[in-house]
């Protein structure tokens, strides 16, 4: 910026700034203002909040558990997803509850527009239109943030909340445009300020499938999928019968051996397999390209073909992002059936991004070597909305006590996905873009859809996002499925003839003698509902308690077995390895082991045991070290 | 770490055996022990791994003729400086020499100390350090061999594979639910359940050897009956080879108790000689066949000792009554004399295996050793190829292994969603990796080191 005429910019004072308004600068920006902080959130385009640049969905496979404990613990996501979503769909339903997920396709458009009014009407909270292009740190520690436009703010706390906007550019074939999402403007000048400042930068990679005009697809050659005939709304808060709605439908269709063959004979254009891109990409959300390559037994993959929204025809055809040239992307769609004569509204695209890799930064997100700079979402290495929401929440929390001068919030694995995401993110290096799954979490049983809140809720509660009337309401709901899990564990059921017409009705053997109500639900065939005839005194409970009293009685003896499994994981987490600790002095931990150690300073040992190159016998002596530590200590 | 002070101990077993080794490691151990050494050399002086023939020498008294091993960091058991003493004096002589190292500033070692600081200093892993506490400990020369196989990583190798097929089709079932159009769980549950079965059958087999193990390590309880004056104590004194037992012509001489380990081909005998049991109102005597009953409810063999010269009587019987359940071998004793009880009296009262023996003219003895070997090591013992479980500790791990697994096949009964077999599977997966050390619990690591004894 030119001095020759006297400019003068803008300089403001906020507690916290958040740099991006996606998933996670939303959630960040909104628990940080809720707690009574003074928060401004930068977006690069207004047009732009909370935008979903891909899917067309909230939720799904273990993803759908991180919005239902955003909202447990009070954030935005599950509340606005119930606004704006126009199918909805219990996955897995077959399989056991700990995998039941909750997916829902929005109306992205509304879904955005919806988001950005919440934003805007909430107390103690600025939503602006600038690029943030540089930190301001003095001593290790954030002071504020300035603008490309040269405005100053002040502030205590930032969080960088950039999802793939930091430094993109976004390629197919021979094509490459230096933008964000969507052709929308990249932030360009931030990655420089952060390396000044010693933050590690990495470039991920990630792709989106091509958008089709929906009025060239001939459905009639695709299955339906409709959504489910009753809708479970995403947050807890949110009135059942208030969502019942017309839902529109999805389409199910195939890739087949001629698609293949085009993407084979084109490999050679697709900038990943040129070597064009240098980001890593997502093993877990592959593109077409990657799935032939590496299935290439499979003679065919799924497509699902998901409306963008309510007032554009646009579809998402799921299950083939791709970066080949455009003209080869319309041949391969072509062969698809259902789109031979499909119309491209908006191409495939792979995005390359810096972001860091996430071990800079403690388990509250707080950078270590920072005091007050915070980061969430794909910044992180990770991938997925729900993932940027769940680590955005938490973020905005630990901003706003770190300023009260309180603890950080910290959710462990055995109480939460949010707590295996996050718990991942800074323990492990993420190599690609990580996203969550199902397998990732090991006490799942615990950790289900339908429980966040009764987990969640009163950590919400003494945070201070969620009210009273909440907080006192799902104490009630606790007190229901106990006193209901208590009865019908001691209610006999005796072998009468209603009791075996309704047995010898639901296929489930007879009985020889009496047994307790409990004996009977925890049969495959049978569940607390079908029961409900035989159980006289029974009370009347809302579906939510009875689902509840349904899960802990038929799964019982799992459910002991996973707490169980939680208590001796809970046994190395609550020791706690000393910050002073110098892992230089612990000779005979080997030299790996002690690099790692020294750089990724675990709060725990159950965390250090989490570490990749710390084998189990570095962790017995580091076990004997701290307890030798001890022993000098009480000396 | 505070590893850096020297300390010594007596490792071998204090007893009247021809050498005692007194070790020391440590920084100064070397430097230190020279002062009370008087040989060729100074130790200070001489090469890494070197026996040194010397005195050790008191206010210009000698004490007792050694030889001093010099092992010099990290080339030694602890990765320390270490000198070993070989000292030939007896007990009283290694304690006072002992005593004149430990006068010099050196600490006594804590039980576990050397192999704590061997596995500190990455000389050995955790089972190894678990394996060297059984070898301490272990009564015989089988479980000596058993412990060194197991150091040698015999069980850790099984464990392993065990694992790996264990956590394979963990990631199975998860990567399915992760990705359910690239992998399919049609038909899985009946190759999960052949999986299951075979792992199973190799955990048993283990189980079974640790029964063996652990026998091999700390003996077989045995029980010698019989009525008074059947002729237990002669027989018991000719096992052990020295008299101990009051060997007299009158009933019920034996009045306590008596405890003696022997050891017959490698196999070691736990042997309690009971008072005969007969009904009595002698109180010292009563006392004695009491605590008969309570020993024979313990004990992991029968020897039943019957008079062959004299006609089977209700104490024979009482006897029989008594031991009916439990693994035992009878002699017909005193073969020497008039055979009056024949081997199908017996049998007509009790199922087991039957011997002639003469206690008094060391008839049959080795007989009787063969048949032990074949109750308890299914004659096994001699080809001692098997990887065999010595640990208690282990045992148990691989006994939840197991019933882990068994509640993998009961989900698969009730037919469970496949994401609930995950739950007991990562146990079982877990206790194997406890094992071999691949998995860590929190106070393990001193438990192990705690269970050393001395001076290890």
């Amino acid at each position: 910026m030119s001095n020759s005429k006297n400019y003068t910019y803008i300089e403001e004072s906020y507690d916290v700034v958040v740099i991006g308004a996606g998933h996670a600068g939303c959630e960040a920006g909104l628990a940080s203002a809720r707690l009574g902080k003074n928060t401004i959130v930068f977006t690069v385009s207004m047009d732009s909040v909370a935008m979903m640049p891909c899917n067309p969905n909230i939720g799904g496979t273990s993803k759908g558990h991180l919005v239902r404990e955003v909202d447990a613990l009070g954030g935005e996501m599950g509340k606005n997803i119930d606004k704006t979503f126009i199918q909805s769909k219990m996955l897995n339903k077959s399989k056991g509850p700990a995998v039941h997920s909750l997916r829902a396709q929005a109306d992205k458009a509304m879904y955005s527009l919806e988001m950005r009014k919440t934003l805007q009407s909430q107390e103690n909270l600025t939503l602006r239109q600038a690029e943030v292009s540089e930190l301001i740190v003095e001593d290790n520690e954030v002071k504020g943030v300035k603008t490309f436009s040269g405005g100053t703010y002040h502030c205590k706390c930032v969080i960088i909340c950039t999802g793939t906007y930091l430094s993109s550019r976004c390629l197919y074939g021979d094509v490459i445009e230096y933008t964000g999402p969507n052709g929308l403007k990249s932030a360009d000048h931030l990655t420089d300020s952060l390396k000044d400042n010693d933050i590690n930068i990495m470039r991920f990679k990630t792709g989106t499938p091509a958008r089709i005009d929906g009025s060239t697809i001939d459905y009639s050659k695709m299955e339906v999928q409709n959504g489910d005939d009753e809708i479970i709304p995403f947050s807890f808060t949110t009135d059942k019968e208030s969502i019942q709605k017309e839902q529109v439908s999805c389409y199910l269709t195939y890739t087949n051996e001629k698609t293949h063959e085009i993407i084979r004979e084109n490999l050679d254009k697709s900038p990943i397999y040129a070597g064009i891109i240098e980001g890593t990409g997502p093993r877990y959300c592959p593109s077409i390209e990657d799935k032939v390559v590496k299935f290439s037994d499979k003679s065919r993959h799924q497509l699902f073909v998901e409306p963008e929204g309510l007032y554009t025809n646009e579809m998402y055809i799921s299950g083939m992002s791709s970066s080949m040239p455009e003209s080869v992307q319309y041949d391969m769609y072509r062969t698809v059936p259902g789109l031979e004569n499909a119309k491209i509204v908006r191409n495939a695209y792979a995005i390359e991004y810096d972001c860091i890799n996430a071990t800079q930064l403690k388990a509250s997100l707080e950078f270590k070597n920072i005091k007050g700079l915070f980061a969430a979402g794909q910044f992180n290495g990770s991938s997925g909305y729900e993932e940027a929401a769940a680590q955005g929440i938490i973020a905005g929390i630990n901003s706003s006590r770190l300023i009260d001068e309180m603890e950080p919030l910290i959710l462990d694995r055995s109480e939460s996905y949010i707590g295996v995401l996050i718990d991942d993110l800074v323990t492990k290096e993420t190599k690609e873009p990580y996203r969550m799954m199902t397998s990732r979490a090991e006490y799942r049983l615990l950790l289900r859809q339908d429980n966040a809140d009764l987990r969640l809720t009163k950590i919400g509660y003494e945070v201070g996002l969620i009210d009273v009337d909440r907080y006192k309401k799902l104490c009630e709901k606790e007190r229901l499925i106990e006193e209901e899990i208590e009865r019908v564990k001691s209610v006999n059921i005796g072998a009468n003839k209603k009791v075996q017409d309704l047995l010898t009705a639901n296929d489930s053997i007879p009985l020889k003698c009496g047994v307790k109500l409990s004996d009977l639900i925890r049969r495959p065939e049978l569940n607390y509902d079908i029961l409900s005839p035989i159980d006289e005194g029974r009370p009347t409970l809302p579906f939510d308690v009875r689902e509840q009293v349904n899960i802990n009685i038929k799964y019982e003896g799992y459910i002991e077995r996973q707490i169980k499994q939680v208590e001796d994981f809970k046994k190395l987490e609550s020791k706690i390895i000393p910050e002073s600790v110098d892992y230089n002095d612990v000779t005979s931990l080997r030299l790996e082991a002690r690099q790692k150690l020294n750089e990724l300073r675990p709060r725990s040992i159950g965390q250090a045991s989490r570490i990749s190159g710390v084998s189990p016998a570095d962790i017995s002596v580091l076990l004997i070290y701290l307890e030798q530590g001890k022993y000098l200590d009480k000396e | 770490m505070n590893n850096s002070d020297t300390i010594a101990a007596i490792s071998t077993a204090l007893s009247n055996s021809g050498i005692s080794i007194i070790r020391v490691s440590g920084p100064s151990a070397i430097y230190s022990i020279d002062k009370l050494y008087n040989g060729k050399c100074k130790l200070t002086e001489v090469g890494a791994n070197t026996i040194n023939y010397g005195h050790i020498v008191y206010d210009g008294n000698i004490i007792d003729e050694v030889l001093v091993s010099v092992f010099k960091s990290p080339n030694s058991f602890t990765g320390e400086d270490v000198i070993e003493i070989n000292c030939h004096g007896g007990v009283l002589i290694t304690r006072r020499i002992l005593e004149m190292i430990l006068r010099l500033g050196i600490r006594h070692a804590e039980p576990g100390e050397f192999t704590k600081r061997a596995f500190l200093n990455g000389r050995i892993d955790l089972s190894q350090a678990e394996s060297v506490m059984d070898i301490i400990e272990s009564n015989s020369e089988y479980a000596l061999n058993a412990s060194v196989k197991q150091l040698n990583g015999d069980v850790s190798k099984e464990i392993i594979s065990l694992r790996e097929k264990i956590i394979y089709e963990i990631a199975y079932i998860e990567s399915a639910l992760d990705d359910p159009e690239h992998i399919s769980l049609d038909g899985y549950n009946e190759r999960l359940s052949g999986i299951i079965l075979e792992v199973k059958n190799r955990i048993n087999k283990l189980i079974l050897s640790s029964d063996n193990g652990i026998l091999l390590k700390n003996g077989i309880n045995t029980v010698i009956v019989g009525k008074p004056n059947a002729g237990k104590s002669s027989l018991l004194n000719i096992l052990a080879k020295k008299e101990k037992a009051i060997v007299t012509d009158i009933p019920g001489t034996t009045r306590d108790i008596i405890e003696e380990q022997i050891n017959i081909n490698g196999i070691v005998l736990n042997i309690l000689d009971t008072a005969g049991i007969r009904d009595t109102d002698n109180t010292v005597e009563k006392i004695g066949v009491d605590k008969s009953l309570d020993a024979i409810s313990e004990a992991d063999l029968i020897i039943f000792v019957v008079d062959s010269s004299i006609n089977l009587d209700d104490n024979d019987i009482t006897i029989i009554d008594k031991i009916k359940n439990k693994k035992c071998i009878c002699l017909l004793n005193k073969s020497d004399l008039d055979n009056i009880v024949t081997e199908e009296d017996i049998k007509s009262h009790i199922n087991c295996n039957i011997i002639s023996v003469s206690a008094k003219h060391a008839l049959g003895i080795e007989e009787l050793e063969d048949a032990i070997k074949d109750m308890f090591f299914h004659g096994e013992i001699s080809d001692n190829n098997e990887v065999v479980i010595t640990s208690i500790r282990h045992k148990d791990l691989l006994c939840k292994c197991d019933e882990s697994l068994s509640l993998v096949m009961k989900s698969l009964e009730d037919n469970m969603p496949e994401d609930f077999y995950s739950i007991d599977l990562m146990d079982a997966y877990k206790y194997l990796g406890l094992i071999i050390g691949e998995e860590v619990e929190d106070d393990l690591v001193e438990e192990i080191f705690s269970k050393f004894c001395m001076g290890k």
